[in-house]
């Protein structure tokens, strides 16, 4: 594994950490301010940051798996 | 009624962990034959990773060198010129060549490849094999675990079906468990997202596809050692049965909106320059809905096994006390989390299933609301 590889997933990780790392906070918040919303706020969670996490998995492949 | 069940699966994953450990101690302790432990390390949780040809559970290193592998040979089936059906004992675990009707095979990093009598195999210039590959069809180890997991779900859910038939409506012994969670498809992922009106008709894939996810991911966790969702030929297939669904089952409406995104709300000299763009993004949104489906099961299932293997691992690189429970309080908490992934990864799979299958079945009312 090459260094730029190295660097590339590591920029990925960040991204998706800071991407869902929001979608956590803002959902916690969400919550914190309509309770009785629980269910609904956490499966709209759920679904953005599967969406995201996809992408970052789809990304990670490109820079560690495809040779050459 | 907690407590039992917080031993038992304290025991669980001790025993995961425990037994996995036991195989690459084995692994570790042949590091005498050249190659490190780091590599030795590497080369198990690969050889973990992929699927086999035959259902060994570990290896016991004899006292005269030779290992014993614990576990069984599954029938290996491939089409060359001719159907060839034999034993995977045969190829004792990749050590020897194979000879059926002629042809010699010899299994490589869990791939057969078709060699001669001596066993070569040809690389390229970037290792890799060029052996000419028969078309397997293979009874794999993943293929097992499939076909155990479907005779259990068919069990399990045709009993609770006649046993609702004869309780009249109440669920008994393990259906008080699964009620619950087959009413949350229903209702929270089915009915929410594809509606009312049109929710029945995928009702059999959403269930059938969540319970087949979860009992495959924690069918991962145990010792068994098996990795059937994090084979991504495995998560291609569920991905795309879920495509052909979205758009076999698709409406008019649905494919109205593919082709023709803005409907009468432009005249159709303004939409033209517009749709050179969103025609094609349109269609290849069809194909990358299900191709992040696939990654994403696939994807989190492989890492979920690294982490933990590479956690085991880590017990033979510290080489010193600090190691084993370092390595083991790790390894447990991560087993942990899997646990939770397992159930969540099934869920998501279910949910943005069950999303498109909305998509597919909006109605013209639904498409002016936005």
């Amino acid at each position: 594994m090459s260094i730029p590889r190295i660097v590339g997933a590591g920029l990925i990780v960040i991204g998706v950490g800071v991407g869902i790392g929001r979608i956590g906070g803002q959902a916690m918040e969400a919550i914190a301010r309509q309770p009785e919303a629980y269910g609904k706020i956490q499966t709209a969670m759920l679904i953005a940051a599967a969406l995201i996490e996809g992408i970052g998995f789809a990304a990670l492949f490109a820079t560690t798996e495809i040779e050459g | 009624m907690r407590k039992t069940f917080l031993i038992t699966l304290l025991f669980a994953t001790s025993l995961f962990v425990s037994n996995n450990a036991f195989a690459s101690e084995k692994e570790a302790e042949e590091g005498a034959d050249g190659k490190d432990l780091k590599t030795e390390i590497k080369e198990y949780i690969d050889h973990h990773l992929l699927d086999s040809h035959d259902f060994s559970l570990f290896s016991i290193e004899q006292e005269n060198g030779e290992k014993k592998h614990i576990g069984f040979p599954l029938p290996v089936i491939l089409w060359d010129n001719g159907l060839k059906v034999f034993s995977s004992s045969k190829f004792h675990h990749g050590e020897t060549v194979a000879e059926v009707d002629g042809n010699y095979y010899k299994l490589y990093h869990s791939k057969i490849y078709k060699t001669d009598a001596a066993g070569t195999i040809n690389y390229d210039d970037k290792h890799h094999a060029t052996n000419e590959k028969p078309l397997d069809l293979s009874i794999t180890k993943g293929v097992v675990m499939i076909f155990i997991t479907c005779l259990l779900m068919f069990w399990l859910f045709s009993s609770l079906a006649k046993s609702y038939a004869k309780n009249g409506s109440i669920p008994k012994g393990i259906g008080r468990f699964f009620e619950p969670i087959v009413l949350y498809i229903r209702d929270d992922i089915a009915i929410s997202n594809i509606g009312e009106k049109r929710y029945k008709k995928y009702m059999p894939f959403l269930l059938t596809v969540f319970f087949f996810i979860w009992f495959l991911n924690m069918f991962g966790l145990t010792p068994l050692g098996v990795n059937v969702t994090g084979n991504i030929a495995v998560t291609a297939a569920l991905a795309i049965i879920t495509f052909l669904l979205t758009n076999l089952t698709g409406t008019k409406d649905y494919w109205k909106h593919l082709f023709d995104p803005l409907g009468d709300s432009m005249p159709w000299l303004g939409k033209l320059p517009l749709y050179i763009i969103l025609i094609p993004i349109e269609i290849l949104g069809i194909f990358i809905k299900p191709f992040s489906l696939l990654i994403r099961l696939y994807a989190n299932m492989q890492a979920g096994h690294i982490v933990v293997m590479s956690l085991i691992g880590l017990m033979f690189i510290f080489k010193s006390w600090i190691g084993s429970p370092l390595s083991f309080g790790l390894a447990f908490a991560i087993s942990l989390i899997e646990i939770l992934v397992a159930l969540l990864q099934a869920y998501i799979f279910t949910m943005l299933s069950a999303l498109y299958f909305g998509f597919a079945s909006e109605e013209h009312d639904h498409a002016e609301a936005h």
